[in-house]
């Protein structure tokens, strides 16, 4: 379990941190949410030891990270994916690890198997991608098989396929009782990942709250239509009071109205509907909405500041087939 | 919560022995042996102060034995054993250089944040480097030193003078040419963990060793002759010697032991900011 209380960070001015109070429980995926420049790093770096906090504390399983008697063995951590030293083999990076620990040198060896770097065991890590830096991170978070797992930003650089493997990782870890904080400034992979969202914004708490609850209060309800006679049903919509915005490959974003009335709709018309599916799609833009505030780098009003942070357009039908592609659970779906 | 053996996502793996307590300095000294001896630069700032100091040892000493019109009564006069190893002088600067980056490469990779991350408790850290700094840097120093002297030392034999590790303070000169070398990366060490910088750490090493020296030759007379003898080049310079201009100099040890003020100065400042600093 982690405790933050109170946690203040000021670097001179700056305040990175701001009277940061939550709690990480185990068996669950926390994920830790916030546009970048949030303050995320810098809270994990102060839940690690590595910053001292300018006041409040971070305690894990009660403790302050530096008076636990093996860190190594209790916490598994992924800091940036560089904090390697590029002329080391990936293998001597994991070994002066687990020495710190009598770690024995054969769980180098597994844990490289594991996220799939033996063949490049050998090799100096100046050489690897971005994707092969975050699976050798993540072999070193998993080096003492860790009770609690802190990973920043784990999905950065990884392909699609590692995407899904890392998901799927954590997953099975937290089912074990093990306690996952995640980070990320990436709402959907949270929304198919966590189940339990700490949202910050300028190092203060937004949100700490389930993420169905997450989903259900802040995610618009929108409703991918597709029909052979989409005029008609566009205006039959209209006059029933829903927002209708045409996609470009012919289908329709309906918001304010469930499947199930666009459906009855339909059939009291008789327009032939080909599908019709209530999509998750516009959780970013109401995360958006409510960390725009919290931005820290205002832009010009007509173009919302947070909008470069986000990988994706919000709703755009490209990335719920993206999201659909990847497994995601529509609206309503157990994450 | 013991999770090892009955996992499904890590049950691939063979299960961790019980975990032995408290993480502490044996760990950290067999890790850093493992940061020093897995990287490139170790075997080339080290081969490069073997090849460099006993290069210019050798050369050097061939050539004045050989070719130079310095009579054997005037050469009796000169400190020999010093000449032996006067590749030091350069050597030094590349024990500045491979004490320096020992601690200024974490920072500069950013694996410093991986290090204390396993590690937390710096304390250890800390003194578990510096040990396996110095103990590196003191065995390479002592082989070039030795080496240095046993080639050298030959030619002036080829030519009639007495010069061995029995001749008066020769292996005192001769140790503590190591010593001073071993002095050198330490105090670049210290250094290097003050400015968590490489290109920093080692101009600052470089010029307390060398620029300082020369730029003490343009004080007044009667203020060199005060300071001198208390900069880290002439005071450390000492014990690689056997002679000693009593009041202008200090005497090997007295030397050595100013010159080690210098390195325990940065390594304490190096060790308070390595604890205490953000990391």
């Amino acid at each position: 379990m982690i405790e933050v209380k109170d946690l203040v960070k000021r670097y001179g001015e700056t305040t990175a941190v701001d009277h940061l109070s939550f709690t990480v429980e185990p068996g669950r995926i926390t994920g830790f949410l916030g546009p970048n420049g949030a303050g995320k790093s810098t809270t994990m770096r102060l839940i690690l030891g590595l910053d001292r906090p300018t006041s409040g504390r971070a305690l894990i399983d009660g403790k302050p990270y530096r008076e636990l008697p093996d860190p190594l063995r209790n916490v598994g951590a992924l800091l940036e994916a560089r904090a390697v030293h590029p002329g080391r083999t990936a293998f001597n990076h994991l070994l002066y690890l687990a020495q710190t620990q009598g770690v024995p040198k054969s769980r180098v060896s597994e844990v490289l198997d594991l996220v799939g770097l033996s063949a490049v065991a050998k090799k100096r890590t100046k050489g690897f991608s971005l994707g092969m830096g975050q699976r050798l991170g993540i072999a070193a978070a998993l080096l003492g098989d860790p009770r609690l797992l802190i990973l920043d930003e784990p999905v950065n650089g990884l392909d699609p396929e590692g995407i899904v493997w890392i998901r799927t990782l954590l997953k099975q870890l937290a089912s074990e009782g093990r306690t996952i904080f995640v980070s990320s400034h990436l709402m959907n992979e949270m929304a198919v990942t966590a189940d339990h969202v700490v949202v910050i914004g300028r190092g203060r708490l937004i949100a700490d709250t389930p993420m169905e609850e997450f989903i259900a209060r802040h995610a618009e309800q929108v409703v991918l239509v597709r029909s052979p006679q989409a005029e008609v049903l566009t205006e039959a919509l209209r006059a029933s009071g829903a927002q209708v915005r045409a996609q470009p490959d012919g289908a329709l974003l309906v918001n304010k109205v469930e499947a199930a009335t666009i459906g009855e709709l339909a059939a009291s018309k008789g327009i032939v509907l080909h599908e019709l599916s209530p999509q998750r799609g516009s959780l970013e833009e109401a995360f958006m909405e409510m960390t725009r505030a919290d931005v820290e780098f205002h832009g010009p009003a007509e173009h919302p500041p947070a909008m470069a942070t986000w990988d994706a357009v919000p709703g755009s039908a490209a990335q719920s087939q993206a999201a659909a592609a990847q497994g995601a659970p529509q609206s309503g779906g157990a994450s | 919560m013991t999770t090892a053996t009955t996992s499904s996502a890590l049950g691939g793996l063979t299960a961790l022995p019980p975990a032995s307590g408290r993480a502490g300095f044996g760990g950290a000294l067999r890790s850093e042996w493992t940061k020093i001896r897995s990287v490139r630069s170790t075997m080339w700032t080290l081969g490069s102060a073997v090849v460099v100091t006993i290069g210019i040892s050798v050369l050097g000493n061939w050539g004045r034995a050989n070719h130079s019109g310095a009579n054997a009564a005037r050469l009796a006069q000169e400190d020999l054993t010093q000449r032996t190893l006067f590749g030091i002088i350069l050597g030094q600067l590349i024990m500045v250089v491979f004490g320096a980056m020992a601690i200024t490469s974490e920072y500069s990779t950013g694996m410093v944040r991986t290090s204390l991350t396993a590690q937390p408790r710096r304390a250890p850290v800390f003194a578990a480097k510096l040990l396996v700094v110095s103990f590196v840097a003191f065995v390479i120093g002592e082989v070039i030193s030795f080496v240095s002297f046993l080639i050298s030392s030959s030619f002036w034999r080829s030519k009639g003078i007495s010069l061995s590790l029995s001749s008066p303070h020769a292996m005192q000169a001769v140790i503590g040419g190591g010593l001073y070398l071993a002095g050198s990366a330490i105090l670049a060490f210290g250094l290097g963990a003050i400015l968590r910088h490489t290109a920093g750490a080692i101009t600052s090493g470089v010029g307390l060793l060398f620029v300082v020296t020369i730029l003490a030759n343009f004080l007044p007379d009667n203020w060199q002759q005060h300071l001198d003898k208390w900069l880290p080049f002439n005071s450390g310079g000492q014990v690689w010697a056997t002679q000693h201009v009593p009041g202008n100099d200090l005497s090997a040890w007295t030397g050595f032991g100013v010159f080690m003020i210098y390195g325990a100065v940065a390594v304490l400042l190096g060790a308070y900011v390595f604890r205490n600093r953000d990391a």
